[in-house]
């Protein structure tokens, strides 16, 4: 369990001030200049020590990916731009971020773009958060007028600007090529790659996109080295990580611990155990709604990592925990995440425009039973013909939650289909 | 150049292709339905996925670049179960009404579906319908077949450029529409339907009346304007049922215009199908002897000076041969095949050609529109335009009507004192040409028709030699001419003879009484009214102002019923073929001319179309070289003189409405009214 001096979001609950001041007293923007004069390379050669990995949900490493974007400037400038579109259901992290701790991620985005020779920092932030944007346009006009921002910041002779640009609610927007498309002001749709955002990004310049809780770890690894950060969790999982707890839990909350703790530890500590105590347990979604759900059985011994996670045929996503107990439709709730791909599907390839919605409709029948038991394989084999195919990870996403409840609840989708059969008296 | 494996087969390719390029260079076929070689990649239809050796999942070959040691399988079960999966999902959504769909026998998904797809459906869910959308007259929408390629989308934005076309909407509730219900305001808006890979946008005055399979196809020339796009005409008996594109890079590319494709009604309406002669004011029905003996009498008492020929915009190098021969024998210097007026033939070639060839502007780096308005002149010439200026650095100004063109240019002016001052170097577009490597100019038509034609033809010339627009291997200088016969006849000599008369020259005689008989060959462009006092032959195809006040009409071919030869706007020469045969007792206007030469006594020393065709290259040994752009000989043109102030405009007023063909067809009536007269229809019109 991770002790209280290893937390890197102290104000994660807004218990303190979220401006400049209260920043600055938890230690935010302390010798940032300092920070940067260790230069661009080493900066990311940190990061990579840390062994950080993406928290978006890919679990990409965050240096290695900073380390893609151009060292020699061909006359473009580069961006980083920050996903704060978070869309996935049961995730709600980075909202806290930037609600509570706003400068923990301004601060980030200053080290981080110095590092990859960015320009200007655009936070593409979710049109729905209203308090954070408010929050964090705010934070990063503090900082400006600290001079911690803008011409010169933190005395250090770089010039960077940090921008809010506010998404119009849609899901596939958190996609980082969508992201840049809705940037520029067009129709939210994933780009083909390559090239890449770090060759071709946003208005046709190197781009590195990061999400906000990767971005706002990074002054901290900085002030307290890589050792410390990759001393946290497991090999090739290090770190902190915030998990969001939601479902049927006592106290569903946000909370920061170490990567890798075990699923139950993590949700007895700090969500106050399963509704009617663990073995009340039926189901639990580990990552957020894209990645495969895990019954009961696999969750008594699991840990909470990348790595780990993916043994199981699940993944650790946003680390958004769903709990689901013993009074759970599975079906039912797996066929409205399908209804949920199917709405937010941009429409712009194939497998994915056509398929989420097939995928669906077959789902709804099989929460009522109304099927025949050939159809859940029929329904397997569209996941897989919509894995894998399509632009981006949207058809994927939505694939995987279906693929997951007919590997672990298959009996309960088919007796389910024999009780619809069965004349009414007859059951009786 | 990058080298891979493509099913075994080792390959080396350009670099920057695609995969899929690659793999059709290979011979491995990939299907495809969202791609296109001339716009952008979307690579959204998944279809053309193939495997890529340590890649976990297929890639998308139409968007992958070919890379240096790629190994690509197209012919393994993954990737049979991938383009099965795909297929599948597209038809899971698509109406199963070819039968009554006009795509049907010529559609994408259908073929792709019998080569890639299931036997049989495992879809059971309903399927979705959408809602029709309005494009405007010519494009048909039938939206629930729609695929969501958006290949419509790219070519009305990259291509025609405007930006009409989108989708709304995600997921399976994404549309193609024009969001507000508006026609597509494009010249070029039919090629879509081309484009379509399956019924969703399919030709709306072609809508149910004809399958594929019962038409016969020709390839063929248009003549609508002087770009000579090449196209296939497709017919049914005797009727021409459409028009389509035919490839041709370095004239129409792919695509022909809104006028071309879709004027094609015309030549079944007021078409005369058999001669008529004036009596007692009256047009009456006339045989051929009848209409012959009329027209011999009117000839016969007429001296060669007091004849006149004029030569319409579509007429043929073969009948222009024979009328040039004709006047010969009559002693008749008044010829001109000029019926706008345009200053044009007499010096160097290159003063009446495109000399830097349609595919040339391309290469261009600066250009200058003198007088003309090419989206509406030579809508293809515009979209080469627009495709060498999405490419940057290509400064483009503009001396005469501020029109929209599809792509940014600087008006310089309106009037020639800006070309004047260009010229002299005092203007400060003369830098931008002068700057340039290979600068360009175009002078359209219109500014040629002007009575200072000449003097404005001069200064461009001196224009283009002052910006170094000529040298070995680069020439700069063009004439975009709108009418089909123009070049040709230019090179056959159809210009006034000796103390001849031009255009003006004839209509100022017949008005004085100095001129007793003119012969109209197709020419309906000219102000007819001027000429009631001498006897008109008008010998043409279509019942149209030339028609009306003639004396003795001869039923003649359009441009799809005889076999012929047109020189485009760059000297390019090409052979139309007959695809239909002229109605009623209409004939080959070269033979109608041979036949009536024999009446008068001096018949023309040929009798069949290889003859004639000896005798045209005899007069012009260039003809001869098929298919090829020829640019002229620099020298002399255009002559010295005043130039007047008045501001330039363009020769077509109406872009649907230029010549007979265009004013007999409703299809182009209703263009005309909805898209230059501006009378906007709305969806629940149609």
């Amino acid at each position: 369990m991770l002790s209280d001096s290893d937390r890197i979001f102290t104000n994660l609950y807004g218990f303190q001030d979220w401006g400049l001041k209260g920043a600055q007293a938890r230690g935010d923007w302390d010798g940032t200049k300092a920070l940067m004069e260790r230069g661009q390379d080493e900066i990311v050669d940190e990061i990579k020590a840390s062994g950080l990995r993406g928290r978006g949900g890919a679990g990409f490493p965050t240096g290695l990916k900073m380390s893609f974007m151009p060292k020699e400037n061909d006359g473009r400038p580069s961006y980083l731009v920050v996903n704060a579109d978070e869309g996935e259901p049961g995730t709600c992290k980075d909202r806290d971020i930037m609600r509570h701790d706003p400068h923990k991620l301004v601060e980030g985005c200053l080290l981080a773009g110095y590092a990859m020779r960015a320009v200007a920092a655009y936070i593409y932030i979710r049109g729905e958060f209203h308090t954070e944007a408010n929050n964090l346009e705010a934070a990063i006009q503090q900082a400006r007028d600290a001079g911690l921002l803008g011409r010169n910041a933190c005395g250090s002779g770089y010039n960077f600007d940090v921008f809010v640009h506010r998404g119009a609610g849609a899901y596939i927007c958190g996609e980082e090529t969508a992201l840049i498309e809705s940037l520029e002001g067009k129709k939210g749709q994933p780009r083909l790659k390559p090239p890449f955002p770090a060759g071709v990004g946003v208005w046709g310049c190197p781009t590195t996109v990061n999400n906000v809780e990767s971005i706002a770890v990074i002054p901290t690894i900085l002030r307290r080295s890589a050792a410390w950060f990759a001393g946290i969790g497991r090999e090739n999982n290090t770190g902190t990580k915030i998990f969001c707890i939601s479902g049927h839990v006592e106290r569903p909350c946000n909370v920061e611990e170490e990567m890798g703790i075990p699923m139950r530890e993590l949700i007895e500590k700090h969500a106050g155990g399963v509704r009617g105590g663990w073995d009340n347990l039926q189901a639990v979604i580990p990552g957020g709604a894209s990645v495969p759900i895990l019954p009961k059985s696999i969750c008594d011994n699991q840990l909470m990592d990348f790595d780990s996670l993916r043994e199981v045929k699940s993944g650790l996503g946003t680390a958004a925990v769903i709990v689901m107990d013993k009074s759970t439709d599975v079906v039912r709730a797996i066929a409205r995440l399908s209804q949920f791909y199917k709405h937010e599907s941009c429409g712009q390839c194939t497998p994915c425009r056509e398929g989420t919605g097939w995928m669906w409709r077959v789902m709804e029948r099989l929460v009522r039973g109304e099927a025949e038991v050939a159809e859940i394989d029929l329904l397997l084999e569209v996941t897989y013909q919509v894995e894998g195919h399509t632009i981006c990870a949207l058809g994927d996403a939505a694939a995987w939650p279906i693929q997951g409840l007919i590997r672990h609840f298959r009996p309960e989708i088919e007796a389910r289909i024999l009780d619809a059969r069965q004349p009414a008296d007859a059951a009786d | 150049m990058p080298t891979l494996t493509i099913d075994g087969q080792e390959i080396t390719v350009e670099p920057g292709s695609t995969i899929l390029q690659a793999c059709e260079a290979a011979g491995a076929e990939v299907p495809r339905f969202c791609y296109h070689d001339r716009l952008s990649i979307a690579g959204n239809c998944r279809m053309c996925l193939v495997e890529m050796e340590r890649s976990p999942k297929p890639v998308a070959s139409c968007a992958m670049p070919a890379g240096d040691n790629m190994v690509i399988k197209t012919n393994t079960p993954l990737v049979k179960k991938a383009r099965q999966g795909v297929m599948e999902f597209l038809l899971i959504n698509h109406p199963l009404d070819c039968p009554i769909c006009d795509q049907g026998g010529e559609c994408d998904l259908q073929d792709q579906a019998m080569a890639y797809g299931h036997d049989r459906s495992r879809y059971e869910e309903n399927k979705r319908a959408v809602e029709d959308k309005y494009l405007g007259p010519l494009v048909k929408t039938i939206m629930t077949r729609c695929i969501h390629c958006t290949r419509c989308i790219r070519f009305i934005t990259e291509i025609a450029g405007i930006e009409e076309l989108g989708a709304t909407g995600r997921g399976e509730d994404m549309e193609i529409t024009t969001y507000v219900e508006a026609a597509l305001s494009s010249e070029l808006s039919g090629n879509i339907v081309d484009l379509c890979p399956v019924g969703a946008l399919t030709s709306k005055p072609y809508a149910f009346a004809a399958r594929p399979w019962e038409l016969r196809k020709t390839e063929s020339i248009d003549v609508h304007d002087a770009v000579g796009s090449n196209i296939r005409v497709d017919t049914r008996g005797r009727e021409v049922m459409r028009v389509l594109p035919r490839l041709h890079e370095d004239v129409n590319e792919e695509w022909i215009s809104d006028k071309t494709r879709h004027a094609v009604d015309g030549l079944g309406r007021q078409r005369i199908d058999r001669p008529y002669v004036r009596f007692g004011g009256r047009l009456k029905p006339a045989t051929w002897g009848e209409a012959f003996r009329v027209a011999t009498r009117r000839l016969g008492d007429c001296a060669g000076d007091k004849l006149a020929f004029i030569i319409g915009d579509m007429v043929d190098a073969e009948t222009m041969t024979a009328v040039r021969d004709l006047a010969d024998a009559l002693g008749c210097p008044n010829v001109d095949c000029r019926q706008d007026g345009a200053k044009v033939g007499g010096g160097a070639s290159a003063g009446w050609r495109f000399n830097t060839t349609i595919a040339g502007i391309e290469e261009a780096d600066a250009l200058l529109l003198v007088g003309t308005n090419p989206r509406w002149e030579a809508s293809l010439v515009n979209a080469r335009i627009r495709k060498r200026w999405l490419q940057g650095g290509f400064k483009v100004g503009l001396v005469g009507e501020a029109v929209d063109l599809t792509y940014d240019y600087e008006h310089v002016g309106a009037s020639p004192d800006e070309l004047k001052a260009i010229a002299e170097g005092s203007h400060p577009f003369a830098e931008v040409l002068r700057a340039a490597e290979r600068p360009m100019v175009i002078v359209g038509s219109g500014a040629l028709a002007r009575p200072d034609g000449a003097a404005i033809l001069d200064c461009a010339r001196g224009l283009a030699e002052a910006s170094g627009m000529v040298s070995d291997e680069w020439n700069g200088f063009n004439v975009l001419h709108t009418a089909a016969s123009r070049v040709a006849g230019l090179e056959l000599g159809l210009l006034p003879g000796e103390g001849g008369r031009d255009v003006e020259g004839i209509l100022a005689g017949a008005e004085a009484g100095e001129i007793d008989v003119v012969w109209l060959i197709g020419a309906d462009e000219i102000d007819t009214a001027r000429l009631a006092k001498a006897t008109v032959i008008y010998q043409g195809h279509h019942g149209d102002a030339g028609a009306h006040v003639a004396d003795v009409v001869l039923p003649g071919a359009a441009y799809t019923e005889k076999d012929g030869t047109w020189v485009n706007t760059e000297g390019r020469v090409q052979h139309g073929r007959r695809a239909a045969f002229p109605p009623g007792e209409a004939r080959e206007d070269w033979a109608i001319l041979r036949a009536l030469s024999a009446e008068l006594g001096k018949p023309l020393p040929y009798d069949d179309l290889g003859a004639l065709r000896a005798a045209m290259l005899e007069r012009a040994p260039g003809l001869a070289e098929v298919d090829v752009a020829r640019p002229g000989e620099w020298g002399a043109f255009g002559s010295a003189g005043e130039m007047g102030g008045q501001p330039f405009a363009g020769p077509v007023d109406d872009f649907y409405l230029t010549n007979a063909i265009c004013r007999a067809s409703t299809v182009m009536a209703e263009c005309s009214r909805m898209f230059v007269a501006g009378e906007e229809a709305t969806g629940t019109d149609g």
